[in-house]
């Protein structure tokens, strides 16, 4: 599926009018999770460049994102036509990693052939070549045991990032996870804290099966302490990773196997993107499609089908599942009146779930219809190429759904 | 995979185009890597030259990667073929094996279980011809003055327990000498990784007396801001890590604590302790197995007092202790008297110095008896003998044992004790007193430290939680400051 998207949907920046009156939305107020200290110019995925100043002066502007850098920067010293340069999602992970290894020499990676065998998905490869054995650790099968590892050397001043081979196996993690790298910076009194990054390919992949095919953030999302983010294209998962490393909190990143070899052209210049802020992928006025990780990409199949047949969906890859953008979230729904959730968790204590119910609690007056949700069903994942086909949402599925919800 | 000597060159150089395809074609297909993922026989291997003089850890990248790709070669030997007359030995990944005809299996117990270390005998005398880490009057005096307050403290704030004045309480009656002097024997650089019966360590390394009364009674001058339960002491000032209530997770953290000052190259070790009950999780395993493969400097001490609750150690495991697993992982061991503050000093001494020195984990068993119930939610009087607990109270108590060796060497005497006794006493009831008026953490802390700073949602709940409060504050405890 080695898909090759480059600028997705609208090519071109859209501003969005400042008739949305976000003052009046209530949690205007609140703050981004953690302080960013450096000092560094953001460059926004449409091109503007804004300094990174407190966080209450950016809840001001509007979140206009796309997936491509459409101007071209004076500074970025590129032989070519176009600005920045072209990678693979894996690359971009890596490219992030990599610049935060030189940048700071506590950060260090652990996990299972991470090392010289460059990682099962090639994130790590030639990390271990250029900063050293110790700083890219390759471990035994013991994913609770290197993860408690982590968590350890977390709390006495490096930055690990814990990668899973596959996220199914952090199950095994999972008492760690939940028992001590959420928990300890609170039971600690604020004593110790735990600055790692959790992550992994999960997801659906190609007849793996139904234990490579886990959907983690559904279990992982009730524990406290603990910031999930999922990213979907090569910019937002370089920025997301560099934001993670630096976050102070334990953060856990979701890849997704089948999106690994998706190319992007992403800026040359240093950039992160928010831990906690939604992406808009495609501004619209008929309904909201909530999705993230490779399901964005079925929504945007479904989009290209949907204008086509007169719609107009705003698209939002909501990108943080814990917590969620109910800033962006909220103003959508307040435009549009009417949500579809599109995800791959299952029906049951999925994101999804989590997320309609806190829709409804919070803009239950602005919506015009309830809110779908589709989701795999509550079975385990199976190898069957066709019957695996079924478990995962369509874009036909996506196309009825709006149709229905816009009657 | 039995290799054949003679076919060595053709197996070298398919091996060698065997690891070009394996990348070739995990670029291409990445999750079909998954497949492989549990026999790549060429990447991570390790030759077992870890006797290599030039292995030196300094050097760590290139030692590394020549170690890693090193057993590739299958060896030095295959450069000369003359050395066909080996028959009975061959390699496999892993390392060189001698072959037998002979079918025997290794027995599953030794014939004698593994020696037990001790200076002091039973009364407190030096055994003649024993070899130990001197100690100082001065530090053999404050290791007794701290084995006495522990002793003092765990009975008074069981009896605030049971006078309902805290809410829970675990003794570590019986595993003073584990406590104190396997912390006279670290410097305060070291890092710890306790389980929940090491307050003694903390105590060693300057915890005052109100600030243990603090975090049993949960109040706000506690570090931990009240929100652990009683006896889960943390402290980053004094380099004692806040106990979780998880059996033996804290054991991975010591590796990923070691691996952190390895790679800083400070000089100082982790030490983590775990009980014999722990020894059964998970954990337990992979964290030792990590800690010999990485080689970070990390002591496991295992206190093994007979019982894990209810379930003595013949129900934990059919091994000979704990100290025989250690070699199961590669890692150096000792078993020492758990009751003998002398052995326990120095085996800890030694310990510390292999593990920075030699950057390689040491496991310690330390026998002992634990004389208090589990904790004041157990009756152990429900499972074992009244006598056989009375018995180890008495006859075998660390503290009464130490005693009788540094008076012996004229360091004590009873007017010291009594005076000591007494002076602890007070301190105690007072701290108690001071600790129990101290008012509790404000609502507010409920919702900090989550993340570093409180985000929209905890924000949220914390209002609604306020706004609950004041319309019904009959319905919420009184003493406790919004």
């Amino acid at each position: 599926m080695a898909a090759v998207f480059q600028g997705l949907g609208a090519a071109t920046a859209l501003s969005v009018s400042n008739s949305l009156d976000s003052r009046k939305f209530l949690v205007s107020s609140r703050k981004s999770l953690s302080e960013r200290k450096a000092s560094f110019l953001v460059v926004r995925s449409d091109g503007r460049v804004v300094p990174r100043s407190n966080a209450r002066g950016r809840r001001a502007e509007q979140l206009i994102t796309n997936a491509v850098a459409t101007k071209p920067d004076s500074s970025a010293a590129s032989t070519t036509s176009k600005p920045g340069h072209e990678l693979l999602l894996f690359e971009a992970l890596r490219e992030g990693l990599e610049e935060e290894m030189d940048r700071d020499p506590h950060v260090c990676v652990m996990g299972e052939d991470v090392g010289h065998y460059g990682g099962s998905y090639k994130v790590t490869k030639g990390l271990a070549d250029k900063y050293g054995d110790l700083r890219v650790l390759d471990t035994p099968i013991a994913e609770n045991s290197f993860t408690g590892m982590g968590i350890g050397a977390a709390m006495t001043g490096l930055r690990p990032i814990i990668e899973g081979m596959n996220m199914g196996f952090l199950l095994l993690a999972f008492n760690q996870i939940s028992n001590n790298c959420g928990m300890l910076h609170y039971t600690s009194g604020g004593q110790f804290k735990i600055p790692v990054v959790i992550r992994g390919p999960g997801g659906v992949g190609r007849q793996l099966g139904a234990e490579h095919s886990q959907r983690l953030e559904s279990y992982f999302q009730s524990i406290p302490g603990i910031q999930m983010v999922a990213c979907s294209t090569p910019y937002n998962a370089k920025g997301l990773m560099k934001a993670a490393i630096r976050s102070e909190n334990p953060v856990i990143l979701f890849e997704h196997v089948l999106l690994y070899n998706l190319k992007e052209r992403i800026p040359d210049e240093e950039y992160i993107c928010s831990l906690e802020e939604a992406e808009m992928v495609r501004p619209g006025e008929h309904v909201t499609i909530l999705t993230y990780s490779r399901m964005r990409y079925h929504v945007m199949q479904a989009a290209k089908t949907l204008v086509n047949k007169g719609y107009d969906p705003e698209v939002i890859d909501i990108r943080s599942l814990k917590p969620f953008d109910l800033y962006t979230i909220g103003n959508s729904v307040k435009k549009t009146h009417r949500v579809l959730i599109v995800e791959e968790c299952m029906r049951t204590g999925g994101i999804g779930a989590s997320l309609t119910a806190a829709i409804t609690e919070n803009f239950h007056d602005y919506l015009d219809a309830p809110i779908v949700c589709l989701s795999s069903q509550d079975v385990p994942t199976p190898y069957a190429g066709t019957l695996e086909e079924w478990t995962v949402v369509q874009p036909a599925q996506i196309v009825t759904a709006v149709e229905k919800l816009c009657q | 995979m039995a290799v054949c000597l003679r076919t060595s060159r053709a197996i070298i150089n398919s091996l060698q185009s065997k690891v070009g395809l394996l990348s070739m074609i995990s670029q291409s297909s990445c999750w079909s890597s998954l497949t492989h993922h549990r026999e790549p026989p060429f990447s991570s291997l390790k030759a077992q030259n870890v006797r290599d003089p030039d292995a030196n850890f300094c050097d760590k990248a290139t030692l590394y990667s020549s170690r890693r790709f090193e057993s590739v070669k299958t060896e030095k030997q295959f450069n000369s073929p003359d050395d066909v007359d080996h028959y009975q030995i061959l390699d496999f990944p892993g390392g060189k094996v001698a072959f037998t005809s002979e079918m025997r299996f290794i027995s599953e117990s030794p014939v004698e279980r593994a020696h037990c270390y001790r200076v002091l005998d039973n009364d407190g005398q030096l055994i003649l011809c024993s070899k130990f880490k001197k100690v100082s009057e001065e530090m053999a005096i404050k290791m007794y003055s701290d084995m006495v307050t522990l002793q003092t403290m765990d009975a008074f704030f069981y009896e605030a327990q049971r006078q309902g004045r805290i809410s829970f309480y675990a003794t570590t009656i019986g595993e003073e000498a584990i406590n104190i002097a396997s912390a006279a024997a670290l410097t305060i650089d070291d890092l710890v990784f306790p389980q929940y019966r090491e307050p003694g360590v903390l105590l060693w390394r300057g915890f005052t007396l109100k600030e243990f009364a603090n975090q049993c009674f949960g109040n706000k001058a506690d570090n931990g801001k009240g929100r652990q339960m009683p006896i889960h002491y943390g402290s980053n000032k004094h380099n004692y890590f806040t106990v979780a209530a998880t059996i033996a997770t804290q054991l991975p953290h010591a590796v990923g604590a070691a691996y952190s000052l390895k790679m800083d190259r400070r000089n100082a070790c982790v030490i983590t302790y775990f009980g014999d009950g722990g020894t059964s999780e998970g954990d337990f395993h992979a964290a030792l197995n990590l800690a010999a493969v990485r080689e970070v400097p990390v002591i496991f001490f295992c206190r093994n007092n007979g019982w894990a609750i209810s379930t003595p150690t013949t129900d934990q495991f059919r091994s000979d202790g704990v100290v025989v697993k250690g070699r199961g992982y590669g890692i150096r061991s000792i078993r020492v008297d758990g009751n003998d503050a002398l052995a326990i000093y120095s085996s800890v001494h030694a310990a510390r110095e292999m593990a920075i020195s030699e950057q390689r984990p040491i496991l310690i068993e330390a026998l002992t008896y634990r004389v208090g119930h589990h904790s004041t939610s157990d009756d152990s009087t429900k499972y074992r003998p009244v006598d056989e607990i009375e018995w180890w109270r008495s006859a075998r108590d660390p503290v009464a044992r130490f005693r009788k060796w540094i008076e012996s060497n004229g360091w004590w005497c009873s007017e010291a004790e009594s005076e000591l006794r007494n002076s602890v006493k007070t301190q105690l009831l007072q701290a108690i007193q001071e600790a129990e008026k101290i008012e509790k953490s404000p609502l507010a802390e409920l919702f900090t430290d989550v993340y570093d700073v409180p985000p929209s949602n905890l924000s949220e709940q914390e209002k609604l939680l306020r706004e609950t409060i004041r319309r019904h504050p009959q319905d919420y405890p009184q003493d406790v400051p919004i």
